[in-house]
């Protein structure tokens, strides 16, 4: 009993926030959870008239959390957004509609149970799916001590580098354009998902072998980064259509957005690798006294540069889903300053900065509750410039609530003013 | 007069009663040695007194004041220095800087003074007669001198109460000497000295008054020429002075000795330790002794992989090895208790249970894993077979006292299983009773076939334990011998050269 509360004390505080957070939009929000249940087939007709009564389907998806920047930064990136978003809010209904035939993958993820949820809630995990994926790897990076701030620029990479070959692959000039647009869109993924891990790799040589401070070795590749993107893009603004990519961010399986069991399945599988076996202890060793772990006999450096492989290949899940998304690679606007949100999500699920104990459950609600925030300030109609200040506001109330020292100077606030009602 | 008084102190730990309503009074002008085995709460009464923790109850009056210090800063503006057991100090701030920190000297502008800080740290160190470059990162001077510039610190203040948490604990006989002069000087100008030290001689050599805690209990303050030695032992750990008699005598040594486990030809370093030539077999203690700076540890790290040789050969069980990181040796079966038990020992913020059995598992690698059962029922059986103060394994390290701390190190490794077991200064900051444990434990581990290679700069311990001693000077070897040739004058001899 006191073990496992013990073990489950860093989710009180993110939870309860995002408890207040969610009963505050029951209250406020119109229809924050109408989860209607939808077939596939009836889904156009009904989801017209629902566009304007539900301004987050637009809002959310236009805006990265707390980037304005995104929308003003590049105009046709916007407009392709847009354009993009008004499809994904219709559920890939085009998508189906014009390309059932080419996409078997996704006609039959749709076909077997052919019903699917849809309304605010499930909006808020299918755009979170990308800082909830990011905070995995950050968290691990996290615990050794470090922290990896070329995420979101990895992103871009991954993205500009699976649209590129995508395109290619469509104009029939890739090896394995033979296979068919409902076979070969795996090759991009898998191209991204190594670039993106090979990217993590130079990041933990940088660190771990060379012994670099990793704020100062993954800024390089932060600012790098995206100019690898350019070069990759060749400076274009890359789309594509391919459903088997689009599908990624916009499709549908076993009732929820398919991007919510990649963050699932993500979540199992790191789950289980650092809990499962000794990896988990390792690095929050090694992040807690790295000389002492040394001296057990554990590769230091190793485990951490492995932290930085596998954030760098999370980095290119992410990145895959932000282009899948908006259905284009922009090198200057794809993932930005999610590093910063990934960031956020690893500190308010309860891992220190310091590095040692981390908490992949902390983190994960930590990334809900981000996205929560940004959603439910759209729909609260907050203009998009200041959408950064009340977001602030709400991330500094959970690092305090989350921390011991704030917590018990509250505490004998209250605890002296009882003493005080009590004399009197 | 009283110039420190506690009443009642009462200090608890996450359920754990620490301290059970202590008095202790200390009076101007005298050296007053606070006794007591590891977790008896000496520590813990310190940190009460110098504000590092609140007390749960009971209060304490400095000067005839009742005082409730928040801060160790507090503390010093009040009177009361303390050096703790670990130097507290910056390593990569210059000595001077250390001297003076918190209080640096000001110019009229209000910048800091650096010529005028030099100069006060210099007097500082010249009172206790060290003539070091204050300019100099005090990384780049030993622990001893590290702690010594902690002691000089401490002095620089306007201090009427000076707290002494180990302090000659990392220091050699000479230095001892001159702090034990410094000791008696700053007594004789009335400044009261609270002196904390597991050994024993060097009670009796200084001290005026002797009060000792057990269980987080006072067990008594007594005039120290009214105490003798064996009572004073015998009330700190709570038996009585025959039984005593008999722990030590039950100490028996192995001399049965197997195969060649280890066996080193020239290996050395450059710049750290001239190559030497080290063997030892199953069954067999080697000790390595020598003054502090001799090459001691350099030996041992050398041997575990932590810093590579550059020269010589060695075999591990016939087979040629080479150790070149601590993985390798750690999977060859060779444990090293490291000296610095908080830098290179304790993962702080870990159970004990993981703390146990963070090296077998390291040797093991990431897949291979054991359940939960099996990690705790490990746990609880080294808590039990090394009687460690703690109340469940679910308790992180960081809240044990230092011995247990030590203790769970040396779970750690017994738990791999180790052929060759190298322990450097095992026995530093722990009491007599766990002292004596951990000399009747190597010798069990000796007699089960474990060879077990001892570094300790207390030379007794060394002569009474090992069947053989290298004898190192300025990181050479400059002897070995063995049997009953060892002998603390044939030691010291070799020593002295």
């Amino acid at each position: 009993m006191n073990k496992s509360s013990n073990k489950f004390r860093h989710l009180v505080w993110p939870l309860v926030s995002l408890a207040l957070l969610l009963l505050f939009n029951a209250i406020f929000t119109a229809n924050f959870f109408k989860i209607e249940i939808k077939k596939k087939d009836s889904v156009q007709a009904v989801q017209a008239p629902s566009v304007p009564d539900n301004p987050s389907a637009a809002g959310t998806s236009l805006t990265t959390p707390g980037t304005p920047v995104d929308a003003a930064g590049s105009a046709e990136a916007a407009a392709n957004a847009a354009a993009g978003e008004a499809e994904a809010a219709g559920q890939a209904v085009k998508a189906s509609a014009e390309q059932q035939a080419p996409a078997p993958k996704e006609s039959k993820g749709v076909s077997i149970f052919g019903y699917y949820f849809y309304g605010t809630p499930i909006d808020i995990l299918n755009q979170g799916a990308k800082v909830m994926v990011l905070a995995i790897g950050m968290t691990l990076v996290i615990a050794t001590g470090g922290i990896d701030i070329s995420v979101g620029a990895v992103m871009a990479i991954a993205g500009a580098i699976a649209a590129l070959l995508i395109s290619m692959l469509d104009a029939g000039n890739f090896p394995g354009a033979s296979m068919g647009p409902a076979v070969y869109w795996i090759i991009p993924v898998i191209a991204a998902l190594i670039l993106a891990t090979v990217a993590g790799f130079w990041n933990g040589m940088l660190v771990a072998g060379f012994g670099i401070q990793p704020m100062v070795a993954t800024l390089v590749l932060m600012v790098a980064g995206r100019g690898v993107a350019q070069l990759i893009t060749d400076g274009q603004i890359i789309t594509f259509t391919n459903p088997g990519l689009v599908f990624l961010c916009n499709g549908h399986a076993l009732f929820l957005p398919f991007s919510v069991w990649i963050v699932v399945s993500m979540y199992v599988i790191f789950g289980l690798l650092t809990r499962k076996t000794a990896f988990g202890l390792f690095i929050e060793s090694v992040g807690n006294n790295e000389r002492a772990s040394r001296y057990a006999g554990i590769e230091a450096r190793r485990i951490k540069w492995l932290t930085y492989v596998i954030c760098g290949f999370c980095a290119g899940v992410a990145g895959l889903l932000a282009a899948s998304n908006i259905k284009c690679a922009d090198s200057n606007n794809a993932g930005l300053y999610l590093e910063l949100d990934a960031i956020l999500a690893t500190v308010i699920g309860g891992t220190s900065m310091a590095g040692g104990r981390f908490f992949l459950s902390g983190s994960l609600v930590g990334a809900i509750l981000i996205q929560t925030l940004t959603t439910t300030m759209y729909m609260k109609n907050v203009s998009p410039a200041i959408v950064a200040v009340p977001k602030a506001m709400v991330v500094i109330i959970v690092c305090l609530l989350q921390s011991p020292v704030f917590r018990a100077k509250v505490l004998s606030i209250f605890a002296s003013k009882a003493a005080k009602g009590g004399v009197q | 007069m009283d110039l420190l008084q506690t009443k009642g102190i009462e200090k608890q730990f996450l359920g754990v009663r620490a301290l059970k309503g202590v008095d202790f009074t200390v009076k101007a002008g005298e050296i007053h040695a606070l006794m007591g085995e590891n977790g008896a709460g000496k520590s813990t009464l310190i940190k009460i007194i110098t504000g590092v923790y609140p007390a749960s109850a009971g209060s304490v009056y400095f000067n005839g004041k009742e005082c409730k210090f928040r801060s160790p800063l507090d503390a010093e503006h009040a009177g009361i220095s303390t050096v703790y057991q670990e130097v507290n100090l910056l390593p990569d701030l210059s000595v001077a800087e250390n001297i003076c920190i918190g209080r640096e000297p000001r110019t009229k502008l209000g910048l800091i003074d650096k010529k005028e800080r030099k100069v006060q740290a210099r007097k500082a160190l010249a009172r206790l007669d060290i003539d070091i470059n204050v300019s100099e990162n005090l990384s780049s001077y030993s622990i001893a001198i590290q702690q010594l510039v902690a002691i000089a610190r401490a002095l620089d203040v306007d201090c009427k109460l000076l707290i002494l948490d180990e302090p000659t604990s990392s220091l050699d006989e000479n230095e001892v000497k001159e702090l034990f002069k410094v000791m008696k000087k700053l007594r004789e100008e009335g400044m009261a000295i609270i002196f904390i030290t597991h050994f024993l001689d060097q009670v009796y050599e200084v001290s005026d008054r002797i009060t000792i805690l057990r269980d987080g209990q006072l067990v008594g303050s007594y005039d120290a020429k009214d105490l003798p030695r064996i009572e004073m032992v015998a009330k700190m750990i709570g038996k009585t002075p025959d039984e005593i008699n008999q722990m030590q005598a039950g100490i028996v040594k192995n001399t049965k000795f197997g195969e060649t486990v280890y066996e080193a030809k020239g290996i050395g370093r450059v710049g750290t330790i001239s190559p030497v030539d080290v063997s030892i077999r199953e069954g067999e203690q080697l000790g390595l002794a020598g003054l502090l700076g001799s090459g001691r540890s350099e030996i041992a790290q050398i041997i575990f992989g932590v810093d590579p040789h550059d020269s010589g050969t060695m075999t591990m069980c016939g087979k040629s090895v080479n150790f070149n990181s601590p993985q390798k040796a750690v999977k060859a079966k060779v444990a090293l208790i490291a000296e610095d038990r908080k830098v290179t020992g304790i993962i702080p913020d870990l159970t004990i249970r993981e703390n146990i059995m963070l090296a077998l598992q390291a040797s093991k690698g990431i897949w291979k894993t054991m359940t939960l059962k099996q990690q705790e029922e490990m746990a609880d059986k080294y808590i039990k077979l090394l009687r460690i103060k703690t109340p469940s394994g679910e308790q992180l390290i960081k809240h044990l006292s230092g011995g247990n701390q030590q203790k769970v190190l040396i779970a750690r490794w017994l738990a791999t299983n180790p052929k060759l077991l190298i322990l450097d200064e095992p026995t530093r900051g722990i009491d007599v009773g766990a002292k004596a444990e951990i000399e009747a434990l190597t010798q069990q581990l000796c007699g089960e076939g474990m060879a077990v290679i001892f570094i300790s700069s207390e030379l007794e311990e060394v002569v009474r334990d090992c069947d053989r001693v290298i004898v190192l000077r300025d990181r050479k070897k400059v002897g070995e011998i063995a049997g009953a040739d060892i002998s603390l004058k044939n030691v010291m001899k070799l020593i002295a050269g």
